[in-house]
């Protein structure tokens, strides 16, 4: 038994690796294909998809569109995720555990409830649906993502440090510039990176709260109905993936790095 | 943020005034820290979620909410044959993916907390990476591979196994479970890892000094203690597939719509916000209920198997 498992895990989990990448792996491949017919076998390789690519307007505006969405999501979650993770790593207080998980919530919520109960809300408030509002969204969503990440980082964190400068006569600000931002500082980073992916890839609040400006994904979304537009996707797509892919693993390259320097390996995401 | 030096008395000094002081300067920093995230959440969760629950017992006459109180939305949403039936077929789809992803995803964690190594945090990597990338692009996948000039069909071709495309394998409530059972892979193994690690690993020992089998120290020991993971993973993965909408609208066909779909017609082209709500509200009652069931049921038969 024993041996049977050491023997088939392995092909298993090599099995189980296969089956996470396949899909993924199949939109870089019909990408670079000449037939507009994502089938095998191939009919040659080509960039014309890509070099399409600049020359639609609408794919541009919905690029920038969700640059901003995600600069912004990003630089308040992580403003937000900051001040939730210091506390919940800082300090015990009554409410803790209650208040970590209403923040945490949204990571269980099926998306469309969470959308409309936004949706809802905001135009009852009198907001008309903008980036705006799809900003609102994403900080709701990016904030437990950020939490995870911001909170393995302060956990590592040693405040006998702090109270080393502060006795050896450094200023408040003088600790936190020299001493407790450079050791919270690859948390925070990869809190921004990882609420900026998250953000880039989100589609329903988008496509619920958006009105008007697409977001890449609602750019997506919209060309999927036309079949001959699908190779475009296709080439779209994969550098969102790969876009995805750099930013998540510089993410836990930064994170790792710091872990290993304050000995806290382990307890994020990943 | 900086504020380090007050409260690292040693406890034996403390007096139980001091004590009591600082507590409650622990709480209410600790309160004053967390606030601005948590009325953020207060504002833009909790207070949707009870507007929503309200427009649930209200009605829409074209454009103006009307505000008496009715169980109407609930009536039509529990007895009209289209919801009772998308809210089923959700249901068996939650339940089917839930099921597939922990069965699948348990082997994985397993092999990784066990046998990974040095090499558990790239393994852990590898698995949440496609994760990471845009799940709308994930789907568009399947809908390639599985589709009638898709990648499988045209591959099984090519090997001769068939003669025509197979229009079996898209649009249907296999496609949607299969795609959203990859979707959420890692959301299954990694409670379940964190759940393994924890295990002391002395109490295998134990159980092997005591002369338990393979099967039997797994069944007894590593299982139950693993539940924990295993139950945080079901729930994880079935609460928010249930209310899954670009699956079931990219990959699901006639046969493979959900209560999303449903749901979202309420907001768009039927524009019926309190039947909307109604639904979304009924939703997460049975999906809660169901995945309540689940855990007692888990807890119990580990019991037993103990």
């Amino acid at each position: 038994m024993n041996r049977l498992l050491s023997r088939w895990l392995p092909v298993y989990a090599f099995l189980y690796i296969v089956f996470l990448y396949l899909p993924v792996i199949f939109l870089p491949i019909f990408s670079v294909n000449t037939s507009a017919v994502p089938q095998f076998p191939l009919s040659g390789l080509t960039t014309k998809w890509y070099k399409e690519l600049p020359n639609t307007p609408a794919l541009l505006d919905a690029a920038w569109n969700s640059l901003i969405v995600g600069v912004a999501a990003a630089i308040l979650s992580t403003i937000l995720g900051i001040c939730a993770a210091r506390a919940i790593t800082r300090y015990r207080f009554r409410g803790r555990t209650a208040i970590n998980g209403l923040i945490m919530a949204p990571l269980v919520l099926p998306e469309i409830i969470v959308a409309i109960s936004l949706l809802i809300v905001l135009i009852q408030l009198g907001f008309s649906l903008s980036l705006f509002t799809v900003v609102l969204g994403h900080i709701l969503i990016c904030i437990p993502y950020s939490m995870t990440v911001l909170t393995s980082g302060f956990e590592g964190f040693d405040r006998s440090l702090e109270e080393a400068s502060a006795d050896l006569g450094e200023s408040a600000f003088g600790t936190f510039r020299r001493v407790t931002l450079p050791m919270v500082a690859p948390a925070i980073i990869s809190s921004l990176l990882v609420s900026f992916t998250i953000s880039l890839d989100e589609f329903i609040l988008a496509f619920f709260l958006a009105g008007t400006d697409a977001t890449l994904p609602l750019y997506i979304w919209g060309q999927l109905r036309f079949a001959a537009k699908l190779p475009g996707v296709l080439a779209l797509g994969t550098l969102l993936l790969v876009g995805s892919f750099l930013l998540v693993t510089i993410a836990e390259v930064i994170r790792r790095r710091a872990a290993r320097r304050t000995q806290n390996e382990g307890g994020a995401i990943v | 943020m900086t504020e380090a030096a007050d409260e690292t008395l040693p406890p034996a000094r403390a007096t139980r005034g001091h004590r009591k002081a600082l507590l409650q300067s622990e709480q209410s920093k600790g309160f004053a820290l967390i606030s601005p995230t948590f009325a953020y959440a207060l504002v833009l969760l909790v207070a949707p979620i009870i507007v929503v629950v309200a427009h649930s017992f209200w009605t829409q006459d074209y454009l103006t909410i009307d505000r008496t109180f009715t169980l109407e939305n609930y009536r039509i949403a529990l007895t009209e044959p289209i919801y009772r039936d998308l809210l089923m077929r959700s249901l068996v789809i939650s339940l089917l993916v839930s099921f597939f992803t922990v069965i699948l995803a348990y082997p994985i964690a397993f092999y990784i907390s066990f046998h990974g190594g040095r090499h558990k945090g790239i393994w852990l990597f590898l698995i949440t990476v496609p994760f990471w990338t845009s799940y709308l692009l994930r789907v568009m996948s399947w809908k390639v591979i599985l589709g009638y000039n898709g990648v499988l069909n045209s591959g099984l071709m090519g090997l001769g196994i068939i003669d025509e495309p197979s229009t079996a394998l898209l649009y249907n409530t296999t496609a949607v479970v299969i795609t959203l059972t990859h979707a959420w892979a890692a959301f299954a193994v990694l409670p379940i890892f964190v759940s393994l690690e924890k295990i002391d690993r002395t109490l295998i020992e134990a159980a092997i000094d005591l002369g338990d089998g393979p099967v039997r120290r797994f069944l007894r020991v590593v299982l139950p203690l693993s539940l924990p993971g295993v139950i945080a993973a079901l729930l994880i993965v079935m609460i928010p597939t249930v209310g899954d909408y670009v699956t079931p609208k990219l990959v699901g066909g006639k046969d493979g719509v959900m209560i999303a779909n449903a749901i979202q017609a309420q907001f768009g082209k039927a524009s019926n916000w309190p039947l909307g709500a109604a639904l979304s509200v009924t939703t997460m009652a049975v999906v809660t209920t169901m995945a309540g069931g689940i855990v007692l049921l888990l807890r119990w038969s580990t019991r037993l198997m103990r």
